[in-house]
């Protein structure tokens, strides 16, 4: 049984806890918005109602990580790291079927998606193994923590296939290393090398990438090449959060969302929903939520004790504003179409247990960060 | 704080004010462009064809009625899972056949197919009956385009069918329909769409994504179209239509005091219900492939010579500019007349002997009219010609041809040669370069039985007659009409054939020669047959009707086209009779 100090209680960062919870009933709320059938259809399936169950399975989630001390995540970071791996490759070879994705595996009961674990488990390893490293990091290290934590899950998640995801943690990988200190000779290095690999690669990438991913960067480019086809996506959405104007059309008033102009509304596109129906003024508040909430986790990573705490705040806080900033910008028509969530509000119960975990750990390092005066 | 901490911050700032900038863009800014946009997303405007306005004849005889019909329509959506072999019993079409028009997704893929026409209630009972074997049916009631006179008057009224993109183009009104719409496309169909169309009904109707009509926004009612009361007698023109049978070509009447169009008859013609739903591709090939043109309005179109028709106007310059008196002898014919080394003919070798005006009208003596020429000059000819309306159009419609009155000025300009006293001659007895429309001859007789009054033909009942007066002497004018009844009721006339016991009529006949003997002896004869002319009035006494009558290779004008005449005009009265119809 585990005992918790009554001082990590008071420490508990309830703040950040009453943010996080803030949006995502809002996502709910959104969610049964663009669920909602305008007439009687049928089985529509209460997307909001697994999602509140989902959300109360993220809260004991959650409370369940913030019980142990964070420090001891780090012996374990191998172990779940070749678990993560082979999550990974399992999902590959049995993994079920979505939208021509192999992103799930499927328990019978219930589906899930280990690129959502992997994402926790790629955040404590890469901070685990970095923390040992003498900083600012040797040539030989950058290379290695490439390899690991870069290459690796990058090639793995990017077969299912799942772009977005594969880029998303690579480009942490790089944060991860020059957070941990890069001389700056490296960097610039690095950084030539990178952009000199992508010049030259472009045509074998270009050819790599799906039918579907090449149009999306096409349309992204030009919406109105296609409108109903590639870019319908795109101009819809945001035909979808213009049209809400300064105050927004009204909760349960928005009619792109539920006369299904606009596709994917509860997953990917649910940030034109909540803008369509309040309005610039309603966007401007969750920006806040979100950025209070961001700014409350990056925070963590200057008060931890700890370095590898440090670097658990701060890949959370990444990947949290990475996935933030690409999932509204793509909606926005500023950033390409790829399948990835907003945190917190679209409607899926991994992801959201995920990103509980990832708040739990980011508040866990906060509690803890004067224990090293109560050993 | 270490300065990557600072810099991490400063990203993540800055992400917030980039998204904000960008939403402050599009809902702020360009705001009601995308409200318009989301609701062009949601709100479809269907509009409702309104019920055309009836065209009517001058004794309230509808011309073109709107009737009933259903249709058979499937929902797109079950365009895929319809029982092909149960529809294809039922409706009777062969099971390929509906498997195409399934196929065939028009204007959008939101609209019903329709898969059948004129359902028999048979077809309706059966459909009915096994309705929950088909789904995604629908039977549509719906009004369709009528003629009950049929070919009869399908020239005059002409056609319906979808909207051109070039009619789209044209006419801005057409802009806001949607292509399914049907309008005129010929004939007064097309002539007063405008008009007989009607205002459109307009349903606003909330759709989703996939176009399914969720509900009903706004409904405002099509107002049907406005009902034309034409000129037209619908007896005169179906006799026309029944005495012209088999033969190519036209007949026109017109009222002469007041230039109403009593008739406008083209054969052959065509079947205007046959293009209500669009035309099938086997009836407009056999149209198009006919070498006798059905879709040719020969009536205002037609141009030929006028042959001997044209001696009315000849004889009535020779009267005005006073050159001849009527009882003069001008000529002794004796079947021809020779200039240097050429020889014009008259139509009658053996001579007409002595020919005073009279004689030269009813017998249709040619050398009395060369010598009038002669006389006149080209010049006069010209001028009353053109004064009696040949050369230009009437005024009537569009599309209607202008013909050709050739003078010395036009012979250079044109032919690049000099005029000769020979073309003189030519054009006195109508031939030559000479073109008119029967329109324009049906005008020349009624002017000449009218006391000289130049009408503009109409066809709509209550326009306002507009009447030239062109100051002819109304002496000379009864002279021509006295000597036409002549050529009719007398024995000698050329159309004397043609007399009839039930009306008595005069009128002019003329033969066109069509082509050279030479050309005669190497082509079959039946088909290069002279054009057949006779223009009329009836009743002599105070006439009603001045009519032209055109036989294309029919042979002469007194033994084809006065006969033909004279069956139209018998066959009407007798109607008209029998349905004791006052005028």
């Amino acid at each position: 049984m585990l005992k918790i100090d009554r001082r990590l209680i008071s420490y508990f960062d309830w703040i950040t806890f009453a943010v996080v919870l803030f949006i995502c009933i809002l996502g709910i709320l959104t969610i049964y918005s663009a669920t909602r059938p305008p007439l009687d259809e049928g089985e529509q399936p209460p997307f909001y109602v697994k999602q509140l169950i989902w959300l109360a399975i993220a809260i004991s989630t959650l409370i369940a990580f913030v019980t142990f001390d964070y420090i001891k995540l780090k012996n374990f970071w191998l172990i779940f790291y070749i678990i993560g791996i082979l999550l990974l490759i399992i999902v590959l070879f049995t993994g079920k079927t979505a939208m021509g994705a192999k992103r799930w595996i499927n328990f019978g009961f219930f589906s899930f998606q280990p690129s959502e674990i992997f994402k926790i488990i790629f955040i404590i390893s890469i901070s685990a193994f970095l923390e040992d490293k003498q900083s600012p990091l040797s040539i030989k290290d950058t290379l290695k923590t490439l390899l690991i934590f870069g290459v690796i899950p990058f090639l793995l998640i990017i077969k299912q296939p799942d772009l977005g995801t594969a880029v998303l943690l690579f480009i942490i990988t790089f944060i991860m290393i020059i957070y941990k200190g890069l001389p700056v000779r490296l960097l610039i290095l690095l950084l030539s090398l990178l952009i000199i690999s992508i010049f030259f690669l472009w045509e074998i990438l270009w050819e790599g990438l799906k039918e579907y991913q090449k149009n999306r960067l096409i349309a992204f480019i030009d919406p109105s090449i296609d409108p109903k086809g590639i870019g319908y996506n795109i101009m819809q959405s945001v035909i979808t959060v213009g049209s809400g104007g300064l105050f927004g059309k009204g909760f349960l008033e928005g009619t792109q969302g539920p006369l299904k102009f606009l596709p994917e509304r509860h997953t990917d596109f649910i940030f034109p929903i909540f803008a369509e129906e309040w309005g610039f003024i309603g966007c401007f508040m969750l920006l806040a939520l979100y950025f209070t909430l961001f700014i409350r986790c990056w925070k963590v990573s200057i008060v931890a004790k700890d370095s590898f705490g440090k670097l658990l705040s701060i890949g959370f806080t990444s990947i949290f504003v990475l996935y933030f900033f690409i999932n509204v910008g793509m909606t926005l028509g500023i950033m390409p179409v790829v399948g990835i969530p907003l945190p917190f509000m679209s409607y899926g119960g991994t992801t959201l247990v995920a990103n509980f975990v990832g708040i739990a750990l980011v508040i866990n390092v906060r509690m803890r960060r004067f224990e090293l005066f109560y050993p | 704080m270490k300065k990557k901490d600072q810099i991490f911050a400063g990203i993540i700032f800055l992400i917030f004010i980039i998204i904000l900038l960008r939403l402050w863009q599009l809902q702020i800014l360009n705001t009601e462009k995308y409200k318009k946009l989301a609701e062009q997303n949601r709100i479809r405007i269907i509009k409702i064809p309104a019920p055309r306005g009836i065209i009517y004849d001058r004794n309230g005889i509808p011309l073109v009625e709107n009737i009933p019909s259903f249709a058979a329509l499937i929902s797109p959506e079950y365009a895929d899972k319809v029982d092909i072999n149960l529809l294809s019993k039922i409706l009777n079409i062969p099971p390929d056949e509906l498997q195409n028009r399934l196929k065939t997704k028009i204007e959008s893929i939101y609209m019903p197919i329709k898969i059948k026409d004129d359902l028999t209630f048979k077809e309706i009972a059966m459909l009915e009956a096994r309705r929950s074997e088909i789904p995604g049916l629908i039977i549509q009631t719906e009004l369709k385009r009528h003629y009950p006179f049929g070919p009869a008057t399908a020239h005059l009224l002409g056609y319906l069918g979808k909207i051109t993109e070039q009619q789209i183009k044209n006419n801005p009104q057409y802009q806001s329909l949607p292509s399914y719409f049907l309008v005129g496309q010929t004939g007064l169909e097309k002539l007063f769409d405008e008009r007989l169309m009607g205002i459109p009904g307009e349903k606003i109707v909330e759709v989703d994504a996939l176009g399914r009509e969720l509900r009903l926004i706004k409904e405002s009612p099509p107002v049907k179209g406005e009902d034309i009361y034409l000129t037209i007698d619908a007896l005169l023109q179906e006799a026309a239509y029944k005495s012209f049978d088999t033969l190519t070509g036209a007949f026109v009447a017109i009222k002469p005091d007041t230039g109403e169009l009593l008739a406008l008859l083209s054969s052959p013609s065509f079947d205007p219900n046959k293009f209500v739903e669009g035309v099938t591709e086997a009836y407009w090939n056999e149209l198009i492939s006919n070498p006798k043109n059905p879709l040719l309005n020969r009536a205002v179109q037609g141009l030929y010579a006028p042959g001997s028709t044209f001696k009315i106007i000849t004889a009535l310059a020779g009267l005005e500019e006073g050159v001849i008196t009527p009882d003069k002898v001008l000529v002794n014919c004796n079947g021809g007349i020779s200039v240097g080394q050429w020889t014009f003919g008259c139509w009658k070798k053996e001579g007409h002997g002595p020919v005073n005006l009279r004689k030269a009208l009813v017998e249709s003596c040619d050398v009395y009219f060369y010598e009038l020429g002669r006389i006149l000059g080209i010049k006069k000819i010209h001028k009353y010609a053109t004064l009696l309306g040949l050369g230009s159009s009437t005024g009537f419609n569009s599309d209607e041809k202008s013909g050709l009155v050739p003078d010395d000025e036009w012979k250079k300009k044109v032919k690049k040669s000099s005029w000769f006293l020979g073309d003189t001659f030519n054009t006195a007895i109508g031939q030559g370069f000479l073109k008119v429309t029967p329109l324009q001859m049906a005008r020349v007789m009624a002017i000449v039985v009218n006391g000289g009054l130049k009408v503009t033909p109409y066809i709509i009942r209550g326009d306002e007659p507009r009447k030239e007066n062109l100051n002819l002497n109304p002496k000379n004018l009864d002279i021509i009409k006295e000597a036409l009844s002549g050529v009719v009721n007398e024995p000698s006339g050329t159309a004397s054939g043609a007399r009839s016991y039930i009306i008595k009529f005069g009128g002019k006949t003329g033969t066109v020669q069509v082509i050279s003997k030479k050309l005669k002896e190497k082509v079959s004869y039946k088909n290069i047959e002279h054009h057949a002319w006779f223009i009329g009035f009836a009743p002599v006494e105070n006439p009603e009707m001045a009519f032209s009558v055109i036989v294309e290779h029919g042979g002469s004008g007194g033994a084809v086209a006065a006969p033909v005449a004279r069956n139209i005009l018998e066959g009407y009265i007798l109607k008209k009779r029998q349905l004791n119809v006052k005028n």
